[in-house]
């Protein structure tokens, strides 16, 4: 392919190969902060691709393929190949990923001790991780944490954050503007704008951190704290999981040792501020 | 009226555990999990590796739960054991 | 040298894995991917010195392929479950068969639906037996099912409710709008056991049909991985029966399969350096595109030489279907696609 880089994100490399320079471009500035290893094979591809050699310059439009490819996936401008960078690398991991367990989860770590924060596009789980990254804790990953099988350990998986329509606002008010990508508006997700987490967070992204609180976060309704059971955080988490069949026995292992260590609830709040809230206060009830 | 004879999966088949309310089964055989409540895992218990219809699991369940009566509790059990067989945790007894 | 030919060296055991730079693993992996083999070179490596990162990621596809067989085995052993009651014989095929039968083309092979065999007489009472065990259609489209019932060798798709996979059930191995048309009540006759309790292919039939759906059942997409089974077939067949190519060779003409077998057997020796007997060697020129199909793939893992690719898919549904019969196939797709 003609214009490629590769990216190193926790245990995975990706080598993205593009038709286009722009996305590559557009992916390069964001990670600047992040190393890639020329000596290492990738773990990953991606490919941006115009479905037919036309649409290279003709309404250019990026199809997402590479080691996974979904049939009949509609796609994106080229405007908004940076997006389709990020979706390819989701989809990549997310189908292809058999080394750890993967949870559709935020995770934050503190003191070698990690929140796994679990839920679907919309529960707040990005945006409660990126805030309390931007506080004392490590952002280890806004969109997938994964499970070591052999130590239970969650390891870090620091992408960009995928900040959606209001979201952007309230971080862009946070943080220093060269960590945050281009505004891409009107996407079929809304506007979406992508935030670098802090350059300590990606420089401990190899460091795991043994899971101590899980939380189902939905955003908006009234603060409310639920304790779940193993059964209900176990159902939950299977839910939540891309390859959890894929990895048998091991699987079924990890995820039982982790909703027996792991206390669980599920917590709704009605914005951020009472979000962080109710995270901190779980908190330091499981670690007294 | 009718009651089929099922074999229970072999006991190095299942790796079965108890998470709070639900019991999780893993079907080595198959790689599938199942979650389940009570009355299944106890009737997977007394089936142990022999072929059993309803009304022989009833005998044996009698012995340790309060049970209603005779007809009723075969039906119930048959309608387990149907449940039981299609997850593959039970298969109709060949012989 | 290309990703492809560095990929079927490493299988064939020419190329010697440690010396492969980094830019030749993202290749070899990528080619491998799009074949579908990855975890059957994962498994060819398995001693190999190879840079931590490969190694890392065989050992993962090692055990998830472990995993995935095993899922393959139990469809099988559930489909057995539903057709006892009614004592319906069926026979394995292709991949679930080759992992019953613990053959080598079985290591980390992908399997995808479960392909059996059913006398036809027994395909009604087949069809009952698993929709009341839990099965569902998967087409609803009525002309694709006619399609399906009247010309092609199988019940349109089956689909298990609770655990979502395919079963596709056969009462022949080609379309009975194929040119050549194997004798199904032949194959079932002669079925084999495994030790697990399956029947599968007699040794020379299953090469026969594997080499057919290599050669004569479509476009060779996934050709690779197919005609690796056949080498892996063959070799392994005649290890263990010194009559063997002979038997191959008489059944080939029985089924009127003969030459699809032939060239299958010389695409091995070209590609896998199979041993051919005597006599299955004569060369044929047009070997050469059959060749370059299978080794259409770049180092991203993409088909490449689009024009080759559109002509194996017109003779792949030339070779299915009566010329009338494929214009009014094509007419009908075309329509609904237009419409759609």
């Amino acid at each position: 392919m003609k214009h490629s880089t590769r990216i190193v994100v926790g245990p995975v490399q990706f080598r993205i190969g593009s038709d286009w320079r722009a996305p590559v471009a557009a992916l390069e500035r964001l990670y600047a902060g992040y190393p890639q290893d020329p000596a290492r094979a990738a773990d990953a591809t991606v490919r941006l691709f115009a479905a037919r050699p036309w649409r290279r310059w003709l309404r250019p439009s990026v199809q997402i393929g590479g080691d996974f490819v979904v049939p009949d996936a509609l796609p994106l401008p080229l405007s908004m190949g940076l997006l389709a960078a990020e979706m390819g690398m989701n989809l990549q991991v997310a189908l292809g990923w058999r080394r750890h367990l993967l949870l559709h989860a935020s995770a934050v770590a503190r003191d070698g001790r990690s929140v796994l924060m679990s839920g679907v596009s919309g529960s707040g789980k990005s945006t409660l991780a990126a805030l309390l990254g931007e506080g004392d804790w490590r952002l280890m990953g806004d969109e997938f944490t994964l499970i070591d099988p052999a130590s239970g350990d969650a390891l870090a998986f620091p992408r960009a954050v995928s900040l959606k329509n209001e979201a952007i606002a309230e971080m862009a008010a946070r943080v220093d503007a060269a960590r945050l990508g281009p505004l891409l508006a009107g996407t079929p997700k809304g506007d979406i704008r992508h935030l670098i987490p802090r350059a300590d967070a990606v420089a401990a992204m190899h460091e795991p951190a043994r899971p101590a609180l899980l939380l189902f976060p939905r955003f908006g309704g009234a603060t409310a704290i639920e304790r779940l059971g193993e059964g209900e955080a176990f159902v939950r988490l299977t839910e939540a999981s891309t390859n959890y069949t894929a990895l048998g026995e091991a699987g079924f292992e990890a995820l039982t040792r982790l909703v027996r260590a792991v206390p669980a609830f599920g917590i709704s709040y009605p914005d951020s501020a009472a979000g962080l809230a109710l995270v901190e206060q779980l908190w330091a009830e499981v670690e007294r | 009226m009718a009651d089929p004879v099922y074999r229970a999966a072999p006991v190095e088949a299942l790796r079965v555990e108890r998470l709070g309310e639900l019991t999780a089964i893993f079907d080595r055989r198959s790689m599938q999990t199942h979650l389940v409540v009570s009355p299944l895992p106890e009737v997977l218990e007394a089936m142990s590796g022999e072929a059993c219809n309803a009304a022989l699991l009833a005998a044996r369940l009698a012995a340790s739960f309060d049970l209603p009566d005779a007809a009723e509790t075969r039906a119930i059990l048959g309608e387990r054991l149907r449940e039981l067989a299609s997850l593959g945790l039970v298969a109709p007894d060949e012989a | 040298m290309s990703a492809v030919g560095t990929f079927v060296d490493l299988l064939v055991g020419r190329r010697d894995a440690a010396m492969l730079t980094p830019r030749d693993w993202d290749g070899v992996i990528g080619v491998a991917r799009a074949e579908a083999m990855l975890a059957t070179l994962a498994h060819r490596l398995k001693g190999a010195a190879l840079p931590a990162p490969v190694a890392a990621l065989f050992a993962d596809q090692r055990a998830a392929a472990a995993v995935a067989t095993r899922q393959a085995l139990w469809e099988a052993e559930m489909a057995r479950r539903a057709l006892a009651s009614e004592r319906i014989e069926f026979v394995l095929l292709k991949g679930t068969a080759y992992a019953a039968a613990g053959l080598s083309c079985a290591e980390g092979r992908q399997i995808g639906d479960l392909d059996i065999l059913v006398p036809v007489h027994d395909i009604g009472r087949a069809e009952n037996e698993l929709l009341e065990a839990g099965w569902e259609w998967v087409k609803s489209d009525p002309y694709d099912d006619a399609y399906y019932r009247e010309h092609m060798h199988e019940l349109p798709p089956l689909i298990h409710k609770a655990r979502d996979r395919m079963i596709d059930v056969h009462h022949t191995i080609l379309p009975q709008t194929h040119r050549t048309t194997p004798d199904p009540l032949a194959l079932v006759a002669d079925a084999a056991m495994t030790e697990s309790g399956f029947a599968v292919l007699a040794p020379a039939d299953m090469a026969c049909h594997c080499a057919a759906h290599l050669l004569a059942d479509g476009d060779l997409q996934g050709g690779l991985r197919n005609l690796w089974d056949f080498h892996c077939l063959t070799r392994d067949f005649a290890a263990a029966d010194q009559g063997f190519w002979g038997r191959l060779d008489a059944r080939a003409d029985k089924h009127g399969l003969r030459a699809v077998v032939h060239r299958a057997a010389r695409l091995a020796r070209d590609l896998y350096a199979s041993e051919l007997p005597e006599g299955w060697g004569r060369s044929d020129p047009r070997d050469r595109w059959f060749r370059r199909r299978l080794l259409a793939r770049d180092d991203w893992g993409r088909a490449s030489d689009f024009a080759l690719q559109q002509a194996f898919y017109i003779r792949s549904h030339w070779l299915r279907m009566p010329p009338l019969l494929l214009a009014r196939h094509l007419w009908t797709k075309w329509r609904k696609r237009a419409a759609g």
